[in-house]
This record gives structure tokens, C-alpha cells and sequence, in this order.
């Protein structure tokens, strides 16, 4: 009988200890995460009560690390603390979990990139009824659960300012070609309506001539060879544009290598990071894209209007974007950065994106 | 003579000790000890709030958990629920754009997608006798291409408010939301089943041994086909439940789901195996999850370390009972080896 009960006694003991191990571990996670929460409430204590939640996407992506950096510059200079939180992927439910959390800790302000327009919809409202005020950037939610919405461009504006660029290199005269992405592209096609309908309207253009339309389909081989092509079926070319990345950088690569080197101006739509070696070496003056550092940086403002009252988000109001200057609310509560940045070989290492 | 005895007379002291010191018991005090630590020391966790964000998210999990651990208990899996979820839904959004039907028949013949999901699943692993791991990794695909043939990249979103307000409506001021008390339900019917009725106590055996199952009478195939009709069922009640809560009907719905389902299964004491484990465990396999993760986001730890905790975590919970088991055994081995010793060198003189 003795026998037996030792028997059980020594197995209920590994189950002790490893019950024990298995509380230890968690409660030093535990301890661990809740020194890291004081740690946190210490750097808040400069700011006050201002809180601003960053939400983007996905977290972990190029492009949005430079959009939420340029966002904790903008929430800093109007006196917020902030916070980036965001799910590993990118899918209708992953934020909500984030908005509940930035609820839960009283945010303010929740800025937030939306994955799905209506899916995060009831999870805004439950923080609205708490007192956050909803920026929605990058990609809209629903009108009806936010208060104002930060655009990044205008597509007009995208448009005129790489034929302003064309026209100032070949002197506003000549014949142009376009690269484009796919022949079904919604954005880069908006885009060449718009240079189409001004190269039509405006008589500073009236000497330019839009000679071919092709498309590398965002290929960059595809984009190469089709640069290829232009420039043999068409001697007399004196620019390329090209509205989209993957085709500048290719048709820069393709140039660059070529007798047409500063010879035939190109510009578009390109990064910095992969045009920078093109506009060292001569190949490409100039070229635009948006600064997407900017659009964190107007959003936190924005916040910052909406906590202090100064703005609803209705069309007319105006708010201060530190050195972005007034920016205007226009029609169904969207708000524009600005123009698209230049980027040449002045400015161009300014920039890492 | 002491080796034949010993497993009566441990399965005869059972009861209450065992039930308080079993694994399923264990996870329980785990969570416990969790929600204490978070209480105490991670701000803003101990409010309603917490109890109202936690307890919808961890409702989809909790849901399909249910039917799933009678599934592994079985010695089966089922790894088409999310996607089962997601038909659900696409099929949801499309029947109220189109079809023009009241929200409420809407509702039950989306749930009886559900229905035909596990039927087909049933019929292809009774009829056919086809192994589930392969049937529902090929159904997981199957479901969820069907939810993008039948709703395409579109996303249906203007349900009727008033349910979607019902679905985060709580109760009173504990925070506690509303459907709650369903899940509740769901839960209650789900232990009963298992633990009370010889339907699945029968699934023990199944887990154990097919062919030991079929000898005492269980009729092996019925019992799994009707498993598979019960994870569809409740897949599609989730699939609802989620289209409502996000008020937006997708093909992506719930994706992903199944591996959180089968972790928190896991977690709560099953047995991949087969043959082994409780509601109560699971349930509290769930809760822990779900509150640690929760805890853990609020106290800032980062998205990609989570991961790894909850990792480790489940790691933990499949290896720490083997290593239990190799320590009783070695203990048991050590204690048989003294004891032919005493009785080899005590009985000798007499003999």
C-alpha cells in the first residue's frame, strides 16, 4: 500500500513542477511586458493626455514606414505622443483588434490607413463614442465613420506636373512618347487623359506632340525593350514620360547604357532610391513623385485640428500643417497634401524611399 | 502482483484530486494566474472594456473550438472551418444584395452552407474513407475558392444596422456582450454531448482505436459524418456572426482561422493524437490565448514577438505532457527496480 501511494505522489510532483515552470515563465513575460509599459507611460508623461494612434495597413512595408515616420514627426510638433499599431497582415479584420486597443487606452486621435472601408466601420464607431477623433489616410473608410480624410494628390495635378517637366526639358517643342504600366491601369490612364486633354488645351504645349502610347505592363523587361523600341521607330523623339516606377527606372536603365544619354529627356513618375544612380549620371533631370512622409505628417495636424475644435472636417475648413502651411478640407470631408515633389539632382538625397 | 494492481487503485482515487491536478485543470489555473498578472500590472487591462473587446474577439475561436476538439478527439481534423466561415459569408452578402429575402431567412440558408460543406466533407471521409488531413486541406482551397466564385472581389456592406449594433450590444454594464449567452449555449451542448452521452464517450474509444471502437458497438462511420456536419454547422453560424460584427460580407472572411482554432485546441489538453481532452481545457485553452495575446498588445509588446510567445506557448503545452509521462515512467521504472530488489533479496532467505 505504501508502494502506491509514493507511486502517485512522485507523479503528481513532475506535475507540480512543470505547472510551476509553465506560471513562472508567463509571469516573467508578464512582469517583463509590465515593466515595458512603465517604461512607456514615462516617455507619455511629456505630452500629457494627447494620444495619437498611427494605423496603418500592414506594419513592416517600405512605404509605409516612410508615410508613419513622416506621421510621428507631424503628431510630435503638434504636441502628441504616438503610437504605430498594426497587424503582420494586411486583411479586412486584422486592424480591428488595433482600434480596440487604441480605444481602450483613450487615444485621441486614431489615424488609420483602412484595410476594408466598411469592415473596420463598427470598431471606429465604438472609438468614436469614446472620444477619438478618426483620420482615415492613404486609403478611405467609409465617409460615415470618420471625420476627415487625408489624399495624398491630386491626379490632375500628377498629371500636369510631369508635362511641365517634359516641356521645360525639350524646350516645349518636339515629340513625346508615353510608357506606361498596363493598357488597363486605372490610375496611369487617368493620368494620360489629363495630359492628352492639356497637350490639346494649352497653347504653351501647342508645339509638343504625343507621337505613341506604349505599355510595359510594370515589367522591366518588357518596359526596357519597349523603350527599345520607341527610340528606334521614332528618331525623332525628344522625351519619354513614363507614369509609372518600374517604367522609368527601366526606361533610365535603357538610356543610360545608350547613345540617346541626354540626348532624349525622360521623366514620370519614379522612387528616389531607384532613380538616384539615373539623375547622378545625367541620364534623368528631373522626375516627380509625392513625398509620402508628407501625408503622415498633414494627418497628425489634422488630428491635432479635429482635438483642439478648430475643424469638423467639413468642406471650407482650414488647419494648420506646421511647414506644409493651410491646408483646406474640400468636398465629402477629403483633404489634399499638395503637388507632387521634384526630385533632381539638388534635393534628391534628401529623400530615402 | 503490484504492477496489475496499481492502475485501479490509481483510477480509483481519482475524483475531485484528479480533477484538480489534470491538465485541463492546470491551463485553468494558467489563465488564472495570467488575468492577475495583467490586472495588476498592464495598464488599462482590468476595465469592461477589456471584457467586452476580449470576449468578441475570442468568440469565432471559442465557437468553432467547440465542435473541433470532439473532431481531434475523434483522431480526425478539420482544417476547411475558416474557409467554410468565408463561403458563408460571400454567400450571405450575395443572398441579401440579390435575393431581396428578409435578413432572417437570409441568415438560415446561409447557415445550411454550412450544412452542405460538412456533408461533403463527411461523405468523402466516411463513404470514401478518405483521410480528413487530406479531404479538408483540399476542402480548405476548395471553400474558399468557391466564396471568390460566388461574391468575386466585391464586399457587401449595408446590412441592417439595428443587427449589427445587436451583435456588439452588451449586457448591462458589465460589458459583457449580448451573443455571449448563445455561445454559452453552444458550449453547454458541446460538454453534454461529450462528456454525457454515450455518443461521445464513444468518441474516446474512436480516438483510442478505430477497430476496439467498432468491436464495443460504436458505429465509427456515423459517429465521424455526423462531426463533420456539426464543424460545418457552426463554421457557417461563425461565418455569420463575423459578417454581421464586421457589417461587411467578403470572400476573405475569417481566413487563417483554422490554425488559431486547432492551436487553442491544442493548448486546452487535446490530443492530436486522439483520445484525449475536455471542453473545460479547451475552453480555457482558448481564454488563455486570447487574453494573454490581448494583454500582451496592451503592455506593447511587439507584433512580431507575440507571435513567437504564443508559439512557444503552444510548443509547451504539446511537449509538457510527454515530458510528464517520461518522468512518471521513469520514476514508476526506478521504483519497480527497487522494489523486485527488496522483495528478490527479502524473500530469498525464506524461500
Amino acid at each position: 500500500m505504501e508502494l502506491f501511494s509514493r507511486k502517485s505522489r512522485g507523479g503528481r510532483r513532475a506535475a507540480t513542477v512543470a505547472a510551476v515552470a509553465v506560471s513562472v515563465a508567463l509571469l516573467a513575460t508578464g512582469c517583463a511586458a509590465g515593466g515595458s509599459t512603465d517604461g512607456g507611460t514615462d516617455s507619455a508623461g511629456g505630452g500629457g493626455d494627447n494620444t495619437m494612434a498611427f494605423l496603418p495597413k500592414q506594419l513592416n512595408n517600405p512605404y509605409t514606414d516612410v508615410v508613419l515616420g513622416g506621421g510621428e514627426d507631424g503628431a510630435k510638433e503638434a504636441g502628441f505622443t504616438s503610437q504605430v499599431l498594426g497587424p503582420l497582415e494586411a486583411s479586412a479584420s486584422a486592424q480591428i483588434p488595433f482600434i480596440e486597443q487604441a480605444t481602450q487606452e483613450g487615444s485621441k486621435v486614431i489615424v488609420i490607413a483602412a484595410n476594408d472601408p466598411d469592415a473596420v466601420g463598427p470598431s471606429l464607431q465604438t472609438a468614436r463614442e469614446a472620444g477619438a477623433k478618426i483620420v482615415a489616410f492613404d486609403s478611405d473608410t467609409n465617409p460615415d465613420y470618420r471625420d476627415i480624410f487625408i489624399s495624398q494628390v491630386v491626379a490632375k495635378d500628377v498629371a500636369l506636373i510631369q508635362l511641365e517637366i517634359i516641356s521645360e526639358q525639350i524646350g516645349g517643342a518636339g515629340d513625346i512618347a508615353i510608357l506606361s504600366a498596363t493598357a488597363t491601369a486605372t490610375n496611369q490612364n487617368e493620368w494620360i487623359k489629363y495630359m492628352e486633354e492639356e497637350l490639346a488645351s494649352n497653347p504653351d504645349y501647342k508645339d509638343i506632340k504625343l507621337v505613341a502610347k506604349v505599355y510595359g505592363d510594370d515589367d522591366a523587361d518588357k518596359s526596357f525593350q519597349e523603350t527599345q523600341g520607341l527610340l528606334s521607330s521614332y528618331p525623332d523623339l525628344k522625351g519619354i514620360i513614363s507614369p509609372t516606377t518600374v517604367g522609368i527606372a527601366a526606361a533610365a536603365k535603357y538610356l543610360s547604357t545608350s547613345d540617346y544619354k541626354g540626348k532624349v529627356a525622360l521623366t514620370g513618375l519614379g522612387l528616389p532610391n531607384e532613380m538616384r544612380e539615373f539623375v547622378k549620371d545625367g541620364t534623368v533631370k528631373e522626375f516627380a513623385l509625392w513625398d509620402p512622409a508628407q501625408l503622415g505628417y498633414v494627418a497628425a495636424f489634422a488630428g491635432k485640428a479635429l482635438v483642439d475644435g478648430t475643424i469638423t472636417g467639413a468642406e471650407g475648413d482650414t488647419f494648420d500643417a506646421g511647414d506644409l502651411g493651410e491646408i483646406t478640407v474640400g468636398e465629402g470631408g477629403v483633404a489634399i497634401v499638395g503637388p507632387p515633389t521634384r526630385f533632381n539632382a539638388d534635393n534628391i538625397d534628401d529623400y530615402d524611399f | 502482483m503490484s504492477e496489475t494492481l496499481s492502475p485501479n487503485i490509481v483510477k480509483a482515487r481519482s475524483g475531485l484530486a484528479k480533477r484538480l491536478t489534470g491538465s485541463d485543470a492546470i491551463i485553468i489555473y494558467i489563465l488564472v494566474a495570467v488575468i492577475i498578472v495583467s490586472m495588476i500590472s498592464v495598464k488599462f487591462f482590468a476595465s469592461t472594456l477589456t471584457v467586452g473587446f476580449l470576449s468578441i474577439q475570442v468568440i469565432p475561436i471559442l465557437l468553432i473550438a467547440m465542435p473541433m476538439a470532439l473532431v481531434i478527439i475523434s483522431g480526425e481534423i478539420d482544417l476547411s472551418v475558416a474557409s467554410i466561415a468565408g463561403l458563408t459569408s460571400a454567400v450571405m452578402g450575395v443572398l441579401w444584395r440579390d435575393s431581396g429575402w428578409d435578413i432572417g431567412i437570409v441568415i438560415l440558408v446561409s447557415v445550411l452552407v454550412g450544412v452542405v460543406c460538412g456533408v461533403f466533407n463527411g461523405f468523402l471521409i466516411t463513404t470514401l474513407g478518405l483521410p480528413s488531413l487530406a479531404v479538408t486541406i483540399g476542402t480548405l482551397a476548395l471553400y474558399r475558392g468557391l466564396a471568390l466564385v460566388v461574391i468575386g472581389d466585391q464586399k457587401v456592406a449595408n446590412f441592417p444596422k439595428e443587427l449589427n449594433t445587436f451583435v456588439l450590444s452588451k449586457i448591462g454594464a458589465t460589458g459583457i456582450p449580448v451573443v455571449m449567452i448563445f455561445v454559452v449555449i453552444i458550449i453547454a451542448f458541446f460538454a453534454v454531448l461529450l462528456h454525457f452521452t454515450p455518443f461521445g464517450r464513444g468518441l474516446y474509444a474512436l480516438g483510442f482505436s478505430k477497430e476496439a471502437a467498432t468491436f464495443v458497438g460504436i458505429r465509427v462511420g456515423q459517429a465521424k459524418f455526423w462531426l463533420f456536419v456539426g464543424t460545418g454547422v457552426v463554421s457557417s453560424i461563425v461565418g455569420v456572426f463575423l459578417t454581421l460584427r464586421l457589417a461587411s460580407a467578403g470572400p476573405d472572411n475569417g481566413t487563417g482561422m483554422e490554425l488559431s482554432v486547432i492551436a487553442a485546441v491544442l493548448l486546452g489538453g487535446v490530443s492530436i493524437f486522439g483520445g484525449k481532452g475536455s471542453i473545460p481545457g479547451v475552453v480555457g485553452g482558448v481564454l488563455l490565448i486570447g487574453v494573454l495575446t490581448y494583454s500582451l498588445r496592451l503592455a506593447k509588446v511587439p507584433e512580431t514577438a507575440l507571435i513567437i510567445v504564443t508559439g512557444s506557448l503552444l510548443v509547451l503545452s504539446v511537449v509538457a505532457p510527454s515530458i510528464v509521462s517520461w518522468a512518471r515512467e521513469r520514476l514508476r521504472l526506478a521504483r519497480v527496480h527497487r522494489v523486485v530488489q527488496q522483495t528478490s533479496s527479502s524473500g530469498s532467505p525464506h524461500a
